[in-house]
């Protein structure tokens, strides 16, 4: 990677949405959502090709609003969904939909690259996630490893589990879970938890972050004052099934055991303001990266804490922490 | 020339001129020595031995005139009369002495022809007196004979009388108790007895005598047993008992059992007075808090804290120790000493020292008193351990200094004795661990002192909060006793670290006989009071200091924020200066001599510049958050899509600009000022809503386009990521200009991260361009660079105009009618 030019990519708009298609084994693909309030926002479709060190975009015309989340299911490469912002009538209401790519996106951004941009096809909808009563949609989380039937919303202080049908077009609540308490609650971030048969979700909502059992759609733990501020975002270890990242406003990254949630395993301070994401590095979970809006993104190397605490391939030192442009916040 | 000898009655002067003139008359010098040269071989010297007449009389002739011969001659003519006149005085004088000689010669010799005489008549009558003399002793010879053999039958007769009366002598001494007679008197015929004991009749004496003697030692042996006599009648005891041949080592062994038991019921006295007050001192730890406090402060009035240090003891730790001295370490000394004079020095003189028995004894007596001196140590270390309190050392001091004075005395009775060893360790285990409660008791003072402070900043914040309703003038009289809290607080800590010192000093004054021990003299003032008291209080200052960062990081608001200033000033003073102040006065105090390594001054001003920066830091971030909060909850829970036409600055931003004006307020009381770069003459004044309206016609014509790849908004854009990249949560120096600058960042980037999170309609973005340019009049004046506050502030309203549906920005001048309109 040193070796390597740095590959830039330019987006139009600004954008805040960003997922990896982990459907797609083939190749490394992103899809990035945009925020426009006035033109029709857009997926962006990137393909790194890593023996060429090129990246490959395609662009589907996103036309309900603005995208906060977006979300590529599982199982089908073509399946996405997002959150987005629809401004009607001088409101503003966030909703959620599943959306399926068109079929040949692919071969037509390879005939004429630079047409594709100026006449971008259009997603094609296939079902709204939208309960006018469970207010403003905040995220979708699929299923990890799932069929692509199952998707979690969280809506306001709600979290509700889908099925979805028919390929997807159609949606039915099939249980939900509503957080208590004084004031108004809102989940601002949540993971679908890999490990134990799927049957776990953790939600952050302002400084708490909570843990459910889809089965009985109960709360199983709650950290309260994770961080000092918001907790931001949250990632499972992918290899640990009790161990947890979670950012926040206090500049903070902490790692937890969910079995004893009484003190952080171990906190990062390394950014200087928020902290709006956190995630860890699917094969090796040692490495985790961390965005924050002082313009930093740094990839921190947690071997103590790992699946593999003696590691054994990747070096000692933390791998890099630069200062890079990161689509998320910009 | 002997005239010397013979005595003239003439005067001493003036025959020595006389002899003197003669000498020369004859050419002699005194003693014979050569006349000085010069003068004499000058064949014009009259006085000298080469005279030459012929010579002088020429000479004369030649150079004098007729009257000066005349004078001459007359005077010459003199000369030699007088000359000759003292001649024949001289003559004279020996003349006399020669007669007088004579006639001494003449009489002597008639005087010893008379004594020859009587000499020839003494030895004549010596010899008659050595002839009678030597026919009387020929005559006496015989009887001689037979009056020697007399004498020597009635000596054996009067022996043989004396052991026929010996049992019966002895059974009267028995029933009259006069050991002693009787066991001289037995001695005395002992070896007799022994001797002759193959004739019955001596065997039948020796026989009785036995068994009376065996019966006395009984007698003894109970009177020992009894225990009820006095030292001296059992010294007595023991000593008759040594002479009649008992075991030295039984007599040893019984005499310390029998010492034993008296010490022991001193030793049981001692206990008795520590028992009740263990189980009291329970009680009353349970309802210790308020003694703790209480007694947190040794300078508190002394008979309140005499009455805390023990509280239901009921002899105090001196009264315990003087106690223990007077009776246990005094009668052991006593029994030290007659041991000694009994067992020791006495038998080393007597024939019993060829059987080793001082060696047993001393091995003894060393056991035993080990074994009793480590009990007595047992008990006054369980009553030192009891001395809670750090109220008065100085009865401590000397009660330690009593019980190791006391002590000496047994080493000067016991030398190679491990006991005095065993009590200056005691000393020192009592001195470290005083020095440890005051070193607990500093900090539970310095905490306390915290709480008090605590509670006077929240009084009159209270007061703030009523008045910062009234005016903003009343923000300025509120937190005025921020410096004088500082101070006290300072000056209390320093007080209080004084008083310890001096409490510790005592265990070094001269006075005190274990202050001269090499431990009070080295490691004591390094390790114990400058280490582990001095250098141990500065560090737990610096670190429940930092704690106060940590444990109130998650909450936020737990520590007060002035608290968390005045703690960093704290600090830093101690930093500048209090630490090396406070330690040159230990070192002065105890004129520590480094032998090991001490924590050096930097080391401690280094931790405590770290705990005053990690404080202001910490500071900088609660109040930001503070504020952020405000600017937060102002932006998410309002709707910016369908909210009126702006008519006035939304009261949060109000409310923003008082709190940082009271905050600067604050900061100034306890920082100087900083610096900051110049002002613009028109610092309020600037405006963005040209710059960014501009900017977002560019931004929004290049959107039209977007097939443009890698366009020069990007560019700038990742240009400006770089280039003018803020730290928001980044460390502040030490003074005002930068604590502020602090703050207002982390407030602005979290109103600029807010912003950008929602979505606005036109009214909406006017009413942020009149929030930000209300922002910009008020707080240019408290940062270092006012085009921080600029940029973050056209970031701002940059940002709401892009979030914005309908991005209609207002008119320059509206905003400035509204903004000063307040």
């Amino acid at each position: 990677m040193e070796d390597d030019a740095p590959v830039i990519y330019g987006l139009e708009f600004q954008a805040r949405a960003l997922t990896a298609q982990t459907a797609e084994t083939d190749a490394v693909r992103f899809l990035v959502g945009t925020q426009s309030l006035k033109f029709d926002n857009q997926i962006h479709i990137i393909d790194f090709d890593d023996e060429n060190n090129i990246i490959n975009k395609n662009v589907l015309l996103h036309q309900a609003g603005e995208i906060w989340h977006i979300g590529a299911s599982p199982a089908d490469k073509a399946v996405l969904t997002t959150c987005y912002n629809k401004t009607s009538d001088s409101r503003v209401i966030s909703c959620a939909a599943v959306w399926r790519m068109p079929s040949d996106w692919e071969t037509g951004s390879h005939e004429s690259p630079d047409d594709s941009a100026h006449n971008p096809q259009t997603l094609e909808l296939l079902c709204h996630l939208d309960d006018s009563t469970h207010g403003n949609a905040a995220c979708v989380l699929w299923e990890p490893m799932g069929d692509g039937k199952r998707v979690i919303s969280l809506a306001d202080n709600h979290a509700l589990l889908w099925d979805l049908q028919e390929s997807s077009t159609q949606a039915t609540v099939s249980s939900t879970a509503t957080l208590e308490g004084k004031g108004q609650l809102k989940f601002t971030s949540g993971k679908w938890s890999p490990h134990h048969n799927c049957s776990q979700l953790a939600t952050a909502n302002d400084t708490a972050i909570r843990g459910w059992d889809l089965r009985t759609m109960s709360q199983i733990y709650c950290i309260e004052n994770a961080h000092g501020q918001l907790v931001r975002d949250l990632d499972f270890n992918p290899n640990r099934q009790y161990y947890l990242a979670s950012c926040g406003d206090d500049c903070k990254v902490k790692f937890w055991d969910v079995r004893n949630a009484q003190e952080p395993v171990k906190t990062l301070e390394e950014h200087s303001h928020w902290v709006w994401s956190v995630r860890y590095n699917h094969s090796h979970d040692q490495l985790v990266l961390t965005a924050s809006s002082d313009s930093r993104l740094i990839l921190s190397n947690m071997v103590s804490i790992s699946s593999e605490p003696f590691g054994h391939l990747v070096d000692d030192e933390e791998l890099s922490e630069g200062e890079e442009n990161h689509q998320e916040d910009k | 020339m002997d005239e010397g000898s013979v005595p003239v009655p003439e005067d001493a002067g003036r025959r020595r001129r006389v002899h003197g003139m003669l000498k020369l008359y004859y050419g002699l010098n005194e003693e014979g020595k050569a006349p000085e040269q010069p003068e004499s071989l000058d064949p014009c010297d009259i006085n000298g031995p080469h005279f030459d007449p012929e010579h002088y009389l020429n000479k004369l002739r030649r150079e004098c005139s007729l009257t000066e011969l005349m004078d001459q001659e007359t005077c010459m003519v003199r000369q030699i009369r007088s000359l000759d006149s003292d001649m024949q005085t001289l003559v004279y004088e020996n003349y006399n002495k020669f007669i007088s000689a004579t006639d001494t010669i003449r009489k002597m010799k008639n005087d010893f022809k008379k004594m020859e005489d009587e000499m020839d008549c003494l030895s004549a009558n010596m010899a008659a007196i050595t002839e009678f003399s030597a026919r009387i002793s020929g005559t006496l010879q015989d009887q001689h004979a037979q009056i020697t053999k007399l004498s020597g039958v009635h000596t054996l007769l009067r022996k043989l009388q004396f052991l026929f009366e010996l049992p019966a002598r002895l059974n009267k001494c028995l029933e009259l108790q006069a050991y002693a007679q009787a066991v001289n008197t037995h001695r005395r015929a002992r070896c007799v007895l022994q001797q002759y004991s193959h004739l019955p009749s001596f065997k039948g004496i020796q026989d009785d005598c036995h068994a009376i003697m065996d019966k006395l030692a009984q007698e003894l042996r109970q009177k020992f047993r009894d225990g009820g006599s006095s030292a001296k009648d059992l010294s007595e005891c023991v000593e008759l008992l040594l002479q009649l041949d008992e075991p030295a080592e039984e007599l040893c062994d019984k005499f310390l059992s029998h010492a034993r038991s008296r010490l022991e019921s001193d030793l049981q006295g001692l206990e008795a007075e520590i028992r009740p007050s263990t189980s009291a001192v329970k009680d009353a730890s349970a309802h210790g808090s308020s003694s703790t406090a209480a007694a947190g402060s040794p300078t508190d009035s002394s008979p309140k804290t005499s009455s805390l240090a023990s509280p239901a003891s009921n002899t105090d730790i001196l009264e315990f120790i003087d106690r223990g001295c007077n009776e246990f370490v005094s009668s052991l000394c006593l029994v030290i000493t007659s041991y000694q004079e009994l067992f020791i020095n006495h038998a080393q003189t007597g024939e019993l020292a060829s059987k080793n028995i001082p060696q047993m004894a001393n091995g003894k007596l060393h056991a035993f008193v080990d074994d009793l001196a480590s009990r007595y140590f047992m008990l006054v270390e369980r009553r030192i351990q009891e001395e809670k309190g750090v109220g008065d050392n100085s009865l401590l001091v000397r009660a330690l200094d009593r019980f190791h004075r006391r002590l000496q005395a047994v080493a000067k009775l016991l030398p190679g004795s491990a006991v005095p060893n065993k009590g200056t360790e005691i000393v020192i285990q009592a001195a470290t661990e005083r020095v440890k409660q005051y070193l607990s008791a500093l900090q539970s003072f310095y905490m306390d002192s915290l709480t008090d402070v605590r509670q006077a900043l929240a009084t009159p914040r209270l007061s703030v909060a009523g008045a910062s309703v009234a005016g903003p003038a009343s923000g300025r009289d509120a937190p005025t006793s921020l410096p004088e809290l500082l101070s006290s607080l300072s000056a209390s800590i320093l007080n209080q670290i004084k008083s310890v010192l001096a409490s510790v000093h005592l265990f070094t004054a001269k006075d005190i006989t274990f202050s001269n021990k090499p431990y009070f003299k080295g490691e004591f003032c390094s390790q114990g009071v400058r280490e582990s008291l001095v250098v141990s209080f500065i560090k737990f200052v610096c670190q429940s200091s930092r704690q106060f960062c940590e444990s109130a990081g998650d909450k936020g608001g737990s520590t007060p924020p002035a608290l968390l200033l005045l703690l960093s000033r704290l600090c830093l003073d101690y930093e500048t200066s209090t630490i090396s102040y406070i330690l040159t006065l230990t070192d002065e105090q105890f004129l520590v001599q480094h032998h090991s390594p001490v924590t050096p001054v930097t080391t401690l001003c280094a931790e405590a510049r770290e705990a005053a920066q990690k404080l202001l830091n910490h500071y900088v971030k609660v109040q930001g958050l503070i504020i952020s909060q405000m600017l937060r909850k102002s932006v998410e829970t309002r709707d910016w899509v369908n909210t009126i036409e702006p008519r006035n600055v939304r009261a949060v931003m109000k409310r923003v600009v008082e709190d940082t004006t009271s905050i600067d307020v604050q900061v100034g009381l306890l920082y100087e000022e900083g610096v900051r770069k110049a002002h613009s003459s028109d610092s309020s004044k600037r405006t963005f809503s040209v710059y960014s309206s501009s900017r977002q016609q560019a931004r929004y014509a290049a959107s039209y386009t977007p097939s443009a790849p890698m366009d020069t908004n990007l560019l700038s854009n990742i240009h400006k990521l770089f280039s003018e990249r803020i730290d928001i949560f980044s460390s502040v120096e030490f003074n005002k200009v930068s604590v502020m600058t602090g703050i207002i960042k982390i407030s602005l980037k979290t109103f600029l991260e807010c912003v950008r999170l929602r979505t606005f309609g036109r009214y909406g973005l006017q009413q942020i361009q009149v929030d930000c340019h209300y922002l910009q009049m008020y707080l240019w004046r408290f940062v270092s660079d006012e085009n921080l506050v600029h940029f973050l502030l056209d970031e701002i309203v940059g940002s709401a105009a892009h979030r914005c549906l309908d991005p209609a920005p207002m008119e320059q001048s509206v905003i400035e009618v509204i903004c000063e309109r307040g």
